[in-house]
Order: C-alpha cells, then structure tokens, then sequence
C-alpha cells in the first residue's frame, strides 16, 4: 500500500519516558505523528492484556517505553516489563502476528533526541511491515464463516 | 409446583459435560423430582423436529456444552435459545471454546488437510473433502457446515449463565442445577462457581517467593509433593484461573492447566497468566531471560488453552 500511514500506540512510563516525549515536543524536535501516547504510571502497568487490545482494534504497531534498567521510579517495574515482552512477542508469533509489532525500548527524561528516533523507526519499521489486519478480524470471521 | 422443563445439548465437544452431568450421583433423583428433561441427545431419543414444535419460551432452563463449530451447532444454539428462558453456557467449550477452539489457530482448510490429509492412518488418495451437499441415488444429501473458526455460545447467542471446567466439577454443577431447582438464581452474566478467586486460593501447597531460573514439563521433574508447583519451575495455572474445583489437579502433582476460566474481572485468561508467569522470571539480564523463556515451547497454546475462541484475538491469523 503506498499511502500506509500507521497507527502506533505508544505506552510512555510517567516518570521516564513521558517526560522524553515532553522534552522532545519542547525542543521542537520533529517526529513521526503516527503515535499516539498514553501515559501509564510505569512500563511494569502494560499488562500484555493492553498490547494485544490495542492489535485486536487496529493499533498497527504498539510501542512500550520505561525507564532504563536501574532507573524505575517503582524500583523493578520495568524488569517485569523486560520479561513479559519477549514472552509477548513469542505468544504474537504463533498467533500469526509478527513480534515487531511490538518494541520495547529505555527512554529516560533526558532523552528527548531518542524519543523522536525510537519513534521515527519504528514507525519506518511498521510502514515496511504493512498494515495489522487484526482490526477487521470480527468480520473477517463472519466472512469466513461463509466464504 | 409444577415441575422445571430441562434440555440438555452437545454441540462441539468431548461429551465429558454430559458425562460431568450424571457425575453429581444421587442428586440426581432431586433433580428428577423437580424436573422433566425434555431433550438429551446423549441420554434420550427425541429429535430436532419435536424441539420445533415446542412452544417459544417453554422449556425453563438449558443446560448447553460444546462451542459452535458447524452450522448445526449454530442452529441449534439458536433453536434452544428460542424455545429456553434461562440459556446456561454448560462445561468450558461453550463457556470459552476450550479445546476444540484451539483448531482458532488453523483455518477451516487446514483443518481438513490435517484431519483428511496428514494424519498417518488416513488413506485418502482422491483427496475427498466433506462437503455440504451430496447427490446419491436417492437424491441430494445436506451436511452441516464447517466453520472456519470456532466460536462459543455467547457469541452465537444470549446467554445468561455460565459453568465453567472441563468438565464441571460434581460440586459446581449442582452449584448451577440448584440454583434452578429452588429458583434462587444469581444475576445474569454470572459465572456459577463457589469461587470468584483463583485455584492458589483453594490450593493447600506451601507458597514461597515466587522466583524462577528455569521452566520444566511436567515429565521432566518430580515435583516436591508439598511446595507450590509454580514454584518449582512447572507452568501451573492456577494464578490465572478461577477457583471452585478445589485445587484437584496440583493435589495430584498435576499443574493446573486453567479449565475453569478466568477469575472475576478478568477479560483474557491468557494475557493474564502470561503477565504473571514473565514477571516471576528470575533475571535481568535479556538475554538470560530470552534463555528461560524458550524452555516454554508452547507458549499461545499454553496460554490460551481452553479459552483463544473467547479471546480478545479469538483466533491466529493464517494466511
């Protein structure tokens, strides 16, 4: 598809990556606008449950930003997140979704110049990948039953 | 008091529901007392054609096993629901999809070509296929449908109970056959079961601090008898699942495998278990934890066990 623009949702930690987003918006950094951002307390909050509901109604790509390791806010948060998604990815693999959909990256406060890179990538990543087809899935399945 | 009108139906399933049915002994007869079962395809002969005739709404309770897999099953789901006040999603198929939902991570087509094709006992040279309709002799045969995915009864029709397990439990179909018979019924959308926590709560192993360097298949280990199996590296559900059964399987040195749902509030089983399973795993170091987790082979089977038909994904994406 050439004119693919993706839907990324992006899960940004409040007390790192948040505020990476925040500084990157304030240095006028420039960033792909193909995110949408929503603020959870900390990376350790994404339950696995949140990534797959964001693929199951049409997110094309889920990013999940935290702190780097050593900096969580809630001290080992973001250890918990570093385990669950190669899990994720592993489970999304057999469920016929590729594993990139989903990336997991540090982001500190400081690193506004970042934010706009993870971003940029990923993005690029998914443009690469295609649309998720996830979304239309209720359908396809009644279709299916008929086809 | 005039006496309840009872059926029972098996759509896509084992017929352990049915069987679990008989398994609450000589409560039986009480429920024979209080109730006529006016359809059983398991038990007794009455057909589809005498369910037709049924006036809408007369039948007070069914009690329904099985997911929708075929047309017929559909049918009939929707045939019951018409003619049933109370629908009750019977036994873990038509609660979640259970194991015959697991055919969600294949299609229709792959499906027949491992069932008609690939299997090692299958002699099929013509490649035949079932098909739908069929010209004999005599005319022209129907056959139900195949569906290309496996869906549960709440996803066909209305349902206002569920009993979850595979099969129930003796003590939590006579949860749900009770509530029936003294007409004490709980709220609609109830999942009927004496718990609303997960099986740790009911389970009498000794729990420690959950920390895990390797994960191993029940085969591979035998398993200390007192401490929590978990624990001890086995990839016991019981953290993810709702409780009721009593803790059978991990009093048996068996891990629980998750048969009766979801806990309270819970919208996907697998997710759920997944976040608590990685978040034990006893290392930061990325690739140590990429080491440990390719000892889970099976991770979405694992997982979605008796539930990927009511999941949020409901099915793998084939191509």
């Amino acid at each position: 598809m050439d004119n693919f623009e993706p839907k990324i949702v992006a899960f940004c930690c409040n007390w790192c990556s948040y505020a990476g987003a925040d500084l990157a918006g304030t240095s006028r950094i420039q960033y792909s606008p193909n995110i949408r951002v929503i603020r959870v307390m900390c990376s350790g909050r994404v339950n696995p449950l949140f990534v797959l509901k964001a693929l199951s109604i049409g997110a094309d790509g889920v990013l999940v930003l935290g702190c780097h390791p050593g900096d969580c806010h809630y001290i080992e948060g973001n250890y918990k997140t570093m385990r669950r998604i190669p899990l994720l990815k592993k489970m999304l693999k057999q469920l016929g979704i590729e594993g990139e959909r989903v990336r997991l990256e540090w982001v500190s406060a400081s690193e506004g110049a970042k934010f706009a890179e993870v971003t940029n990538s990923f993005t690029q990543s998914i443009r690469n990948l295609g649309p998720n087809t996830l979304g239309n899935l209720k359908q396809n399945s009644k279709e299916a039953k008929h086809g | 008091m005039a006496k309840l009108k009872v059926a029972l139906y098996w759509a896509a399933s084992c017929g352990g529901c049915d069987i679990a049915t008989l398994a609450i002994g000589e409560k039986i007869l009480k429920l024979a007392e209080a109730a006529d079962i006016v359809f059983w395809p398991v038990g007794l002969d009455f057909k589809y054609a005498d369910v037709e005739k049924m006036p809408d709404k007369s039948i007070d309770a069914c009690l329904f096993n099985g997911a929708i897999r075929t047309s017929e099953n559909e049918h009939v789901a929707k045939l019951l629901r018409a003619k049933s006040k109370i629908m009750i999603a019977y036994g873990s198929c038509a609660y979640e999809g259970c194991i015959p939902g697991l055919s969600n991570f294949y299609n229709r087509q792959l499906t027949f070509e491992r069932a008609y094709i690939e299997t090692p006992t299958t002699d099929n040279p013509e490649k035949i296929f079932p098909q739908t309709k069929v010209k004999v002799p005599e005319g022209e045969l129907e056959l139900p449908e195949f569906y290309d995915t496996v869906k549960t009864l709440a996803q066909t029709v209305d349902v206002d109970y569920f009993v979850p397990g595979c099969p129930p439990e003796e003590k939590t179909t006579w949860l749900a056959l009770e509530a029936l018979v003294t007409g004490k019924l709980p709220p609609k959308g109830t999942v009927i079961s004496h718990a609303v926590k997960a099986v740790c709560d009911e389970c009498p192993r000794k729990k420690e601090e959950k920390k895990i360097k390797k994960f191993y298949r029940p085969y591979e280990i035998v398993p200390d008898p007192e401490r929590c199996l978990l624990e001890q590296g086995l990839l016991c559900y019981g953290v993810a699942t709702r409780g009721g059964c009593g803790a059978l399987c991990p009093q048996a040195n068996m891990p629980c495998t998750g048969c009766y749902g979801p806990v309270e509030g819970v919208i996907d089983q697998g997710a759920h278990f997944l976040s608590a399973l990685s978040s034990i795993i006893d290392s930061n170091d990325p690739e140590e934890i990429q080491k440990i987790i390719d000892d889970i082979p099976d991770p979405a089977g694992t997982f979605y066990r008796y539930s990927l038909p009511d999941s949020l994904l409901r099915r793998a994406r084939t191509k």
